[in-house]
């Protein structure tokens, strides 16, 4: 629960509670209004309540000064997740007309505190869209995606940026190399999803790279859930089933011996997009659609039994010839 | 291949049965410890923090040990004058305390101590052009928000004062290539995000929209070999993240995809015998919001001495029945 703090201040022996500052002298302090006050007993907590009835006092008398400005990064520092520290933040940095690189500098080094926090992604967007300088952007998110690449506020910065600002250009390289990195990179396979349907669209010849780039990962490990649902989600629009080497790539790594879950998925896949084309020999591709169920349902994917047996029903109530009436 | 799953493993002396009285015990004793560090610093979330304990109370049938008039004279205090209800007093407004703030007083049958034309207008206002809903009036916009939006105006009975229908489209341009939801056009799929935008469109009855076996296929992907459920690909389970999945599921009428015995015994396994509530994972430490998710989750499963619970409001299903809330399409009722 407990936030680390970077600000030395806050950290030192030498804290100077602000109720013992002669220069805050003017000003009451507001504790927060919870019925009764609360007995506090941990020195770290009487910091914390100490700076938050200083704050609670400034907002009260609507105060916007450069003193002002330290309270909230003390505020900050002890809590990032408090949005109204940093709403009124941004209020005393526009009426003070404060210079903007300093304010950048400040929330990098937030963020690399805290890179899983909602409020300072949020202030650091507030902060590029003032300055109408996104040039830092993509180098910063890329620094926080070294430590995490999953890091959800960081992908959505940096999409607002390539979106807003329109710099694509590079991407796709980044991705490969995310992707390169780490193969089952969720995001980074989004992330490639994203830029194609922001740049080029998946055209026909997109759509044969795309398509290849999946394989060749999937070739690598067979079992990766992100590039098989990169592979049917490319090809969403088109029909698996009629996709040329699809069916082979499929085959080839099943007679290899692969059983992943998600090879035999996409096979049972195409296998139902097949009867509902109404294929040729509709009888054999039902019977290798339920054998491959069957088989996922028993061993490769037992977890999901469930799932793989109401595949089976459903496919066999539809294409069988024999309509199962007698169970229900 | 070679590379082992993320997952945990259940500890052999994990709890196995459901420790109720425990957990019932654990929320009403959070309630009263106002010296607590956590208790100060979690200021930010107070409303938030009453709705998960009370509806954890609640679903423990105890609702009755808090003080009805204290959290209804609470919630009250934090509206703000333009219509929105703040965290905690004296903060700014902000969707998700609303919702929390609606969410209770409908646990206590008691909105109108809310004034609620104003609370409907400061929502409704917060509505964008291409349908989609901002946080508060400087925030980000995101689909979690477009819940809380409808989420809260359906359990007032006033859907009418937004553009529904921009609000769907939204959430359906959310939609992703594997079936699941982001939080914004484009953003990856995620459990948390998908369990809004399914509830978004349950509440108004656009379930259909959804493909449905392409969105369970990988909600149903989500569960571990330990049992437990995680958000996203390759992350660790989690019981609050079991709880979005799970409720999704229910929502699109696919709960009995998942192995229900060994989630449930990854839930329990997150319980902690000594001081009560849930954590995340086993062995974690307990609080409020994953106690609740673990009651509720439980609940979904088919826990009797839980109960039930509504799936897309997170609240006790007796409640939303009383309201006469339908989260079904009508043509799958039919
Ligand atoms: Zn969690």
């Amino acid at each position: 629960m407990s936030e680390g703090s970077s600000d030395e201040t806050i950290n030192s022996d030498t804290w100077v509670p602000y109720k013992d500052r002669p220069e805050w002298k003017d000003i009451t302090p507001i504790p927060q209004d919870d019925g009764q006050e609360p007995v506090v007993q941990i020195a770290y907590s009487e910091k914390f309540k100490d700076v938050y009835d200083y704050f609670r006092a400034v907002v009260a008398k609507e105060e916007k000064t450069e003193r002002v400005l330290q309270l909230t990064k003390d505020a900050a520092d002890l809590n990032p997740a408090n949005y109204s520290v940093w709403h009124y933040r941004r209020m005393v940095l526009q009426e003070l007309d404060k210079d903007l690189k300093d304010e950048m500098r400040y929330i990098t080094q937030v963020i690399e505190d805290h890179p899983k926090n909602y409020q300072v992604w949020h202030h650091r967007k507030v902060i590029v869209e003032w300055v109408e300088d996104p040039s830092k952007e993509l180098d910063f998110t890329r620094k926080i995606l070294r430590d995490d690449a999953k890091n959800y506020h960081a992908w959505q910065h940096r999409q607002w940026v390539l979106l807003t600002y329109n710099l694509f250009d590079k991407e796709l390289e980044y991705v490969d190399t995310l992707i390169k990195e780490d193969l089952r990179n969720n995001s980074a396979w989004n992330q490639r999803h994203f830029v194609v349907s922001n740049t080029t669209g998946f055209t026909d010849d997109v759509v044969k790279r795309e398509v290849k780039y999946a394989q060749d990962y999937i070739k690598k490990a067979p079992n990766n859930e992100s590039s098989w649902n990169y592979l049917k989600g490319v090809l969403l629009d088109r029909k698996l089933s009629q996709y040329p080497g699809l069916k082979e790539f499929c085959q080839k790594l099943y007679d290899d011996s692969h059983r992943s879950p998600h090879l035999l998925a996409c096979m049972v896949d195409t296998c139902e997009e097949m009867l509902e084309l109404g294929c040729d020999k509709p009888e054999d591709v039902l019977q290798r659609a339920l054998e491959l169920c069957t088989a996922l349902a028993d061993e490769h994917d037992t977890i999901r039994g469930e799932y793989w047996q109401y595949m089976s029903r459903n496919l066999a109530s539809k294409y069988g010839k024999e309509m199962p009436d007698e169970k229900s | 291949m070679g590379t082992p799953v993320k997952d945990i493993t259940l500890p052999d002396n994990a709890p196995k049965t459901l420790l109720l009285q425990k957990h019932a015990d654990y929320i009403a004793a959070y309630g009263n410890k106002k010296d607590d560090y956590e208790y100060i610093m979690t200021e930010y979330l107070r409303m938030n923090g009453m709705y998960w304990g009370l509806t954890a109370l609640s679903l423990a049938g105890q609702l009755d040990r808090m003080d009805k008039k204290e959290v209804i004279s609470f919630a009250k205090s934090c509206q703000t004058e333009g219509g929105g209800v703040a965290c905690s007093v004296g903060h700014d407004p902000h969707m998700l305390s609303t919702l929390s703030a609606v969410q209770i007083l409908t646990l206590y049958d008691a909105v109108d101590n809310l004034n609620v034309e104003t609370l409907v207008s400061w929502v409704a206002g917060l509505q964008q052009d291409d349908g989609s809903f901002s946080g508060d009036k400087w925030g980000e916009v995101d689909t979690r928000f477009s819940f809380c939006a409808v989420a809260c105006l359906s359990l007032l009975g006033r859907l009418d004062a937004i553009n529904v229908d921009k609000a769907v489209d939204f959430v359906l341009s959310c939609m992703n290539f594997d079936g699941g939801f982001g939080c914004r056009p484009g953003s990856e799929s995620h459990s948390g995000q998908i369990y809004c935008c399914v509830g978004l469109l349950a509440i108004t009855g656009y379930l259909h929209k959804i493909n449905t076996d392409q969105l369970g296929w990988w909600l149903c992907e989500r569960q571990l070999p330990s049992g437990g459920l995680n958000g996203r690909p390759e992350k660790l389970p989690d019981v609050c993240y079991s709880w979005w999945v799970l409720a999704s599921m229910a929502a699109i009428g696919r709960l009995h995809w998942i192995d229900k015995d060994k989630l449930r015994a990854f839930m329990l396994a997150c319980q902690d015998e000594e001081t009560g509530g849930f954590a995340d994972r086993p062995g974690d430490m307990v609080d409020p919001f994953h106690t609740l998710f673990g009651l509720a989750g439980l609940s979904l499963l088919g826990d009797e001495s839980v109960q039930p619970v509504n799936p897309v409001y997170c609240m006790p299903e007796n409640i939303i029945r009383r309201l006469n809330l339908s989260t079904t399409d009508d043509a799958e009722n039919s």
